[in-house]
């Protein structure tokens, strides 16, 4: 069988969880096996009918009186002793935070290969994966050998649907073995973010910043459109390097990956780590003095001339347009 | 305290990546050198971590001898030592790479090792973890802010919408992000000195893994053709009539 790690937070299945499931009714098919998930922790009880319906026959929920912090290595020892209880051919988890960490506990712990961000996998005579590298700008194609296979989904490659008629769900619970050593690493604590200022991530406007903003200053004029239009300011690497911007504002490989409407680059190159962070903007719109930046090319739209001027002409524009 | 901090060599692709022929690897031919972004913040944290405690830092890396650079770099930020574990320059998949470094600084007794969270390049999320687990140390993920105080040290990461804080004695293990400190420019006088220091040498063991590179792949680009709005600020009307139709903008 298929085993599938799934993620809960406040009484919910994890939307990347639930891809992962859609994924792994996928490979379930291919390895003609039967898809099956483990939950760890105390609330995980009420969550059985939600997983149902993605296709699993049989939840396995870990409960122990210690498992109400998250503890990476406990959380992997969960799922590995179900994997071995249950003879699993497969354990896949979703290239989350807490994902790709529990599976690297678990894979290491068994000195066994890991295959993390996979968009794809063929299993055949050889077991075949397509995984991210470069952040999704570059693809491997890799042979995963080991038993079972331990593999994480690459988040948002995949559609969270779930089945089209939900099949039974039997849930079963056991009882992990857990040592001290597995509980030493554990959250402590938990700190809300502050909620005031909207987030990069979840923004539906962004104004990005590039090395053609010039300065911290400079950042001004976009700081005045997104005030108009209720958008977010975001920055490239090169910015937060020369230190006009906090890394809390840098939008790429390394920084916020974004998904707003739309995203307008200013000054910005187009470099492949921060087009990772943008890739997921439904539209862009290009402000830049030179037609041939990389970015133009990757834009929907574009607006070739000096962002000083190009953009306070457009806050102009808008309020003109708002006073209506 | 006694840290190492263990860094990769990457290419800098800019806004292309263009493969060899035999799809192993990126064509590196016209193309810079960098350490991977969270390395690099955490070098920086190393640097900090023995200018407030007190100690001595150690940046080790597995590659060719060209990685040389990337050593020099980190000492002359003000990193003590270094170590060289030398390849032929091919990847090594994760489970090599970790058992390679294991094996290179079990006795060698660390109260902190830094590494990145994922390198830039093979994304594995993997390589400190498996470490930890050859050293027996406890391991603590995704850290963007960090402190030590009586021998123990206190992490703070982000997942999701919150900060998760974890707490951990010494000797540990830590995968750190970009965004956990700035990391300084090195100085002349850095770079002189860096120029000077010996390079411990080793010629670690390649023992290959479980996951097999086939081959390399650059997806496909959306074909997008870029619709001109306009040139300089008379663009502008173009742009609000885009506002308007993406319903960002009310007339």
């Amino acid at each position: 069988m298929i085993l599938t790690f799934v993620e809960h937070e406040n009484g919910r299945v994890s939307k990347l969880s639930l891809e992962t499931l859609a994924f792994c009714r996928e490979l379930a098919g291919q390895m003609a096996a039967p898809l099956e998930a483990v939950l760890v922790g105390q609330e995980a009880q009420g969550l059985a009918e939600e997983v149902a319906a993605f296709g699993v026959s049989r939840v396995h929920l870990a409960q122990h009186p210690r498992l109400s912090n998250y503890a990476p290595v406990a959380w992997a020892a969960c799922v590995g002793q179900a994997a071995e209880m249950l003879g699993a051919r497969a354990v896949v988890a979703a290239g989350s935070e807490h994902g790709n960490e529990v599976m690297a506990h678990l894979a290491a712990q068994a000195d066994a290969p890991l295959a993390v961000n996979c968009i794809a996998v063929q299993a055949g005579e050889e077991f075949l994966v397509t995984r991210l590298r470069w952040g999704g700008s570059l693809l491997e194609e890799a042979r995963l050998t080991g038993a079972p296979k331990l593999l994480t989904v690459a988040p948002h490659s995949h559609e969270a649907t779930p089945v089209a008629a939900p099949i039974p769900c039997t849930l079963e619970t056991f009882i992990p073995d857990l040592n001290e050593r597995d509980l030493a690493v554990q959250v402590i604590g938990r700190e809300q973010a502050s909620g005031d200022k909207l987030s990069l991530t979840d923004a539906r406007l962004v104004i990005g910043g590039g090395r053609g903003v010039g300065s911290s200053e400079g950042f001004a004029v976009l700081e005045e459109l997104a005030g108009l239009l209720g958008g977010v300011v975001g920055c490239s690497r090169a910015v937060t390097s020369a230190g006009w911007r906090p890394h809390s504002d840098q939008i790429g490989q390394t920084g916020a990956r974004i998904a707003p409407d739309l995203y307008i680059a200013c000054g910005v190159s187009g470099a492949i780590q921060h087009m990772v962070g943008a890739g997921g903007s439904k539209r862009i719109l290009a402000i830049n003095i030179d037609p041939q930046a990389q970015i133009v090319a990757r834009a929907d739209y574009a607006v070739i001339g000096d962002l000083h001027e190009v953009v306070p002409a457009i806050s102009a524009a808008v309020r003109q347009a708002q006073r209506g | 305290m006694k840290i190492l901090v263990c860094v990769k060599r990457i290419p800098a692709p800019g806004t292309r990546i263009v493969l060899t022929p035999d799809e192993q690897e990126i064509d590196v031919r016209l193309l810079g050198f960098d350490v991977s972004p969270h390395e690099e913040c955490a070098v920086e944290e190393a640097v900090r971590l023995v200018e407030k405690h007190g100690g001595e830092s150690t940046v080790l890396t597995l590659g060719p001898d060209a990685a040389s650079e990337q050593l020099r770099y980190a000492m002359a930020q003000g990193i003590d030592n270094a170590i060289l574990l030398e390849t032929d320059g091919g990847d090594w998949d994760a489970q090599a790479t970790a058992r390679a470094i294991a094996s290179a600084v079990a006795n060698r007794s660390f109260d902190l090792l830094l590494f990145g969270n994922e390198s830039a390049d093979a994304a594995g999320y993997q390589v400190g973890v498996r470490v930890a687990h050859f050293l027996g140390l406890p391991c603590i993920c995704g850290v963007k802010e960090l402190s030590v105080a009586g021998g123990v040290l206190t992490a703070r990461r982000p997942v999701g919408n919150a900060w998760e804080v974890y707490e951990t004695p010494l000797p540990a293990l830590v995968t750190v992000k970009e965004g956990i400190n700035y990391p300084r420019y090195p100085s002349l006088p850095g770079k002189l000195r860096a120029k000077k220091k010996p390079i411990e040498r080793i010629q670690p063991e390649h023992r290959p893994g479980g996951l097999q590179k086939v081959r390399l792949v650059v997806p496909m680009a959306q074909e997008k053709s870029v619709q001109i709005l306009g040139h300089g600020p008379e663009a502008a009307p173009r742009v609000v009539e885009l506002l308007h139709e993406l319903r960002l903008v009310q007339r």
